[in-house]
């Protein structure tokens, strides 16, 4: 047996060793997308922020469509948020409470579309908008958005109401709450943080879905979609700005979300 | 909630007679699903079947041209290839890399938190984000070859046309980077539901870390990993834009090839051919999905 101190230490370098492999490309990509295009011509690269300036960043933002690409990417991506709450919670519910005919055959059906690849969706739909008129709109987009999103936050709001227990539900209306509210003062406070991380899941889903964007849209770009159609003929690093600003939200929404991965990451470790 | 209101046990109220459920009525658990079938009907159902016209319904009548004309496509066979070789190369590892790091964490580290929320942030990065972030690293004036160059070795085209083999550890380092923490995420949910009793008997009874591991923990974990195996092979079929922004056009495949018949060469009926092969393929693993939830109806979600 290894002493606990060495098996401690051993640990830590682990986790060290991977969050250098996890944390470095994003330093550098920072790096990359803040330094001056002359510094960015040198080789090799410095590695240390000696020359950070932000007229990479500023040229990326100034390019064509960027800035409208930006405000179709949040348009779309709260789009999908709403409309998908709003399908997919009482769809949750319904399979967390209830026994029902069908139950079976539904969820079956809602695994199966998870399954349907974003390309299978996204080359019909362009047909099936162009002829009636949503082509090249933001609400083609949110739909695709919606219709991914869909199946998982049916799947995670039904298990986050299962995890509500039914007893404390009824132990209220006992207590002489009626149903009503019962549901919103038990079940919406225990249910709200799992709610919301479906929610930030739609978001995220349809902030960095690529394809079905880049294939439903002509000029009403999101952010990923119009970075992608230019990438072949736009300048190393025009990318690397691109790319920080698609990584960007990225970080600030896992940090968001950090309470409640903490949250159930707490559980694990009970 | 309806379905509270019709057990008139939990609820003392003695001047209403109790209510009794109606006969003849649209139960409620339908009505809270309906709009959710019917939404991913049409934009689920309603495609694919479109797609299927367009792959297979030429000016007169059906045809198999299209279909043709995408296996006779030079790219075609080199972009199943390496599809193929990207799954079964890039999942075992990849689970292997998250199962260790599950692990670690289980451990408690000092500034786990910190770990866990690094670990994760991939979570929410796109492909194509991933693509350009590795793009600085491996392009041929890019950060490896500048390390490379401060430590006096020379560099090396990773990512020109005619070195498939390091383009190819290019994406796949990028796609282990992106896509890990979504395995990470369900092993370590597994791992909370297991309980620890198993674990802590076998320690009492003298079993190595290894031992428990392979004989405690693993088979506990069955169901999760499965779960995360499909979903994986599911969402490595479809990648697709680290390999766009990585390489171009120089590796192809699948999906990219969907997106260069359809948006290059407009072509949307090759390209609902070519999506209807990964459509199969999926299938195919999300029959296996299904199948599993049969045998572990505990591995749902």
């Amino acid at each position: 047996m290894r002493r606990p101190w060495a098996r401690a230490a051993a640990v830590q370098a682990a986790c060290v060793a991977i969050t250098l492999f996890m944390a470095v490309p994003m330093y550098l990509i920072a790096l990359a997308a803040l330094s001056s295009r002359e510094s960015l011509n040198r080789f090799p690269l410095p590695l240390l922020p000696t020359d950070l300036s932000t007229e990479t960043m500023s040229a990326f933002l100034r390019s064509t469509g960027v800035v409208p690409a930006f405000l179709n990417s949040l348009q779309v991506g709260l789009g999908t948020l709403v409309l998908s709450l709003l399908v997919g919670v009482p769809a949750g519910w319904a399979l967390a409470r209830y026994a029902f005919r069908g139950k079976e055959p539904y969820q079956l059906f809602l695994l199966l579309t998870r399954a349907l690849p974003i390309v299978v969706l996204s080359v019909p739909l362009a047909k099936v908008f162009l002829t009636s008129g949503l082509y090249d709109t933001t609400y083609a987009v949110t739909l695709l958005h919606t219709a991914l999103a869909l199946p998982t936050t049916v799947l995670i709001t039904a298990a986050v109401f299962v995890g509500v227990p039914r007893d404390q539900e009824e132990a209220a209306m006992i207590f002489g709450a009626t149903p009503v509210q019962a549901f919103l003062r038990v079940v919406v406070p225990q249910a709200l943080p799992g709610v919301a991380a479906a929610a930030m899941f739609a978001f995220v889903l349809s902030w960095n879905e690529v394809l079905g964007a880049t294939i439903l849209t002509l000029n009403q770009r999101t952010l990923p979609a119009q970075v992608l159609s230019t990438l072949s003929d736009s300048p190393l690093a025009y990318r690397f700005a691109g790319g920080l600003a698609l990584v960007l939200p990225a970080l600030l929404f896992i940090a968001l979300m950090r309470r409640y991965l903490l949250n159930m990451w707490g559980a694990t470790l009970r | 909630m309806t379905e509270l209101a019709d057990q008139p046990v939990l609820r003392e109220r003695p001047d209403r007679p109790a209510p009794r459920r109606p006969a003849r009525r649209v139960p409620t658990p339908v009505l809270l699903i309906a709009p959710s079938l019917i939404f991913m009907t049409a934009l689920f159902v309603w495609p694919t079947v479109v797609a299927v016209g367009q792959a297979f319904t030429g000016d007169d009548g059906p045809t198999a041209a299209y279909v043709r004309r995408m296996v006779d496509d030079p790219s075609f066979w080199p972009a199943v290839r390496y599809t193929a070789l990207l799954i079964v190369v890039l999942i075992p590892i990849q689970f292997a890399f998250a199962l260790t790091m599950a692990l670690l964490l289980r451990e408690r580290p000092r500034f786990a938190g910190v770990y866990f929320y690094l670990w994760v942030v991939p979570l929410a990065i796109s492909d194509l984000a991933a693509g350009l972030v590795w793009l600085s690293i491996f392009t041929d004036r890019g950060y490896l070859n500048s390390v490379l160059d401060h430590l006096g070795v020379a560099g090396y085209s990773w990512l020109q046309f005619d070195h498939p083999v390091t383009m190819f550890l290019a994406v796949m380092v990028a796609e282990l980077w992106r896509a890990t923490s979504l395995v990470l995420v369900i092993v370590v949910a597994g791992l909370q539901g297991i309980p620890k009793d198993y674990d802590e008997a076998a320690a009492v009874f003298g079993a190595t870390y290894w031992q428990r591991l392979r004989h405690v923990l693993l088979p506990q974990l069955r169901p999760s990993l499965q779960v995360a195996v499909i979903l994986r092979t599911i969402l490595a079929l479809q990648t697709f834009a680290v390999a766009q922004a990585l390489t171009g056009r120089n590796l192809p495949l699948l999906v990219g090839e969907t997106y260069r018949w359809y948006n290059a060469l407009l072509n949307p009926n090759v390209a609902a051919a070519l999506a209807l092969v990964v459509l199969g393929v999926s299938l195919l693993a999300a029959a296996g999905y299904l199948r599993l939830l049969r045998e572990h109806p505990e591995a749902r979600g």
